[in-house]
């Protein structure tokens, strides 16, 4: 059986606790860039969303600063990303369990996980993430492109970047509360941010929130 | 006779400061107090049909603003330079028009330029406090330590007017001030001081709408049976008004806006994305932190970490 959800250099420790290898350096390297970027894209954004966080451009250095460096960080995030969505997307792909998984939701808020169907390395949660993440970061980058005035102000109408801007916001804030869920799940379930910190779970973790992930590890040889 | 809207020379000695920061009504990001006293409305009255297209108003500009634009090339119409740009904050507009009642040609030239809308979607837009303001009398001027460049006041605006510099590491927006400047010291605008003809004149907004009627009575007599006042009520009327001989067709004068407003897609942006999105926002947060507070965290087990041991077949090698 080839395990869909099984990433290069995951792997089971023997031990006390059991420890499981979820992320590789590199790959937790390209997700704090990540992070970083949005948080920095998120707040010179909002700067310039709503006058009352107009405050925020003091971070970067005033306003026009702001403006400047706003779609530069965009751009490291898109090809950061782009990292991210290489490493993860065929253990995002949809499965049937997380279908059940989605629709027992109200299971999944109150902690019953004796409900919830095994799941892989990512449960239907972190997979809407991903994917929410990565079609709103192609519309962003592609809104953002048409109202970077300093470059390509040419290349289209008053009235594409109208569109463009209000989409552009929309997709924001969009993101913006996708985030929230992708953080307050980290923090919610407890000894998650180990894996994007040490780049570990321990085996109790794997088996509680990604039991067929762990299986398919056991099973598929890669312990020691 | 002296022309009923000649403006005087300025009195060079003492001159008072008419207006200043107790006479603004509207401050971009920003809310400015009522001012105590409000300024007599001001307009610029553009009337088409007089004008002769020698661009006296466009050489006037550049010399009171101090700007330079570059030396363009001839691109085979009478439009120089073709385009407003961050130099140049007025231009006329030149339309050849075949009139299809006369079969006649006509010649339509038209200064364009910032139209001082009462209701400006320039300020709306405008992300930066304070960069873009308006007077009581009406003047809509861009502060330029204020403005950081982004261009969100040319997708506010109805009538394609601000620019942006490029040549330069600040840039910043541009437009027409309507001499701000000068008004503020009892002047008109340069290019009304400037026009041959009186085709521009400036003066109250009440003595503009008075003198335009005269001019739309005149028209009406030579023929003109479509002479109107351009002050559109979209944008809640301008400060910068025309008398077109076809005021039923603006369209006709290179594109003038037919019932120009500001667009619904900067009102959704500016309005309703900015309040439910900061709310969408905050509630994704207040939801969180209920869900924490009634819930607890999610702890793996002690037997979770038994059955991931067994699993994993601890023990053996």
């Amino acid at each position: 059986m080839t395990a869909y959800d099984v990433e290069r250099g995951d792997e089971v420790h023997r031990g006390d606790p059991v420890e499981v290898d979820r992320y590789t350096g590199g790959a937790r390297i390209n997700h704090w860039i990540t992070a970083i970027s949005l948080v920095l894209l998120a707040l010179s954004g909002l700067a310039l969303f709503h006058p009352d966080l107009f405050f925020l451009t003091a971070l970067f250095g005033g306003g026009e600063i702001t403006r400047m460096i706003h779609p530069w960080i965009g751009v490291v995030l898109f090809f950061s990303f782009f990292g991210l969505f290489v490493r993860f997307w065929r253990a995002n792909l949809w499965k049937g369990e997380d279908g059940t998984w989605l629709a027992r939701l109200k299971d999944v808020l109150t902690k019953h996980e004796e409900r919830l169907p095994e799941v892989g390395k990512y449960n239907a949660g972190q997979k809407a993430v991903f994917w929410l993440m990565s079609i709103l970061i192609i519309v962003l980058i592609c809104t953002g492109l048409v109202i970077w005035d300093q470059y390509f102000s040419m290349f289209t109408s008053v009235e594409t970047k109208r569109v463009a801007v209000l989409i552009h916001s929309m997709a924001a804030v969009t993101i913006i509360c996708v985030w929230i869920v992708h953080v307050y799940a980290a923090i919610w379930v407890k000894g998650t941010i180990g894996a994007m910190t040490k780049g570990q779970v321990t085996g109790g973790w794997a088996w509680r929130h990604h039991r067929k992930w762990l299986k398919e590890l056991v099973s598929g040889g890669k312990v020691e | 006779m002296a022309f009923e809207f000649e403006l005087p020379n300025p009195n060079t000695k003492n001159p008072t400061v008419g207006m200043s920061d107790a006479d603004l009504v509207r401050r971009s990001a920003s809310t400015v107090p009522a001012p105590a006293k409000k300024l007599t409305p001001v307009a610029k009255l553009i009337d088409v049909s007089k004008c002769i297209g020698c661009k006296a108003c466009q050489s006037a500009c550049l010399e009171w603003n101090d700007k330079r634009a570059p030396v363009g090339e001839n691109v085979g119409v009478y439009d120089n330079p073709p385009d407003l740009s961050p130099e140049m904050f007025t231009l006329m507009r030149f339309t050849e028009w075949v009139n299809p009642e006369t079969q006649s040609l006509e010649w339509l030239i038209r200064k364009d330029g910032c139209m001082h809308c009462e209701d400006p979607g320039c300020l709306k837009a405008c992300p930066a406090p304070g960069a873009i303001v308006q007077y009581s009398n009406g003047i809509v001027d861009f502060v330029h330590e204020n403005c950081i460049g982004c261009g969100y006041c040319v997708k506010g605006c109805p009538f394609n007017i601000p620019r942006i510099s490029k040549n330069e590491a600040r840039p910043k927006a541009y437009k027409c001030t309507l001499c701000s400047d000068r008004v503020a010291v009892g002047q008109g605008p340069a290019c009304a001081k400037a026009c041959p003809t009186h085709a521009i004149v400036f003066g109250t907004k009440d003595e503009m709408k008075k003198h335009a009627e005269d001019r739309i009575k005149d028209l009406k007599s030579r023929g003109y049976k479509n002479a109107g006042l351009y002050d559109p009520p979209g944008v809640g009327g301008t400060h910068v008004m025309y008398v077109l001989h076809h005021a039923d067709k603006p369209e006709i004068y290179a594109d003038l806006a037919k019932d120009p407003r500001i667009s619904p897609i900067v009102e959704l942006w500016k309005g309703a994305t900015k309040y439910v999105g900061l709310a969408a926002m905050a509630l994704f947060a207040a939801i969180g932190v209920v869900h924490y507070a009634v819930e607890g965290p999610n702890k793996v087990s002690s037997e979770d970490e038994e059955n991931a041991k067994r699993l994993a077949g601890n023990g053996r090698p």
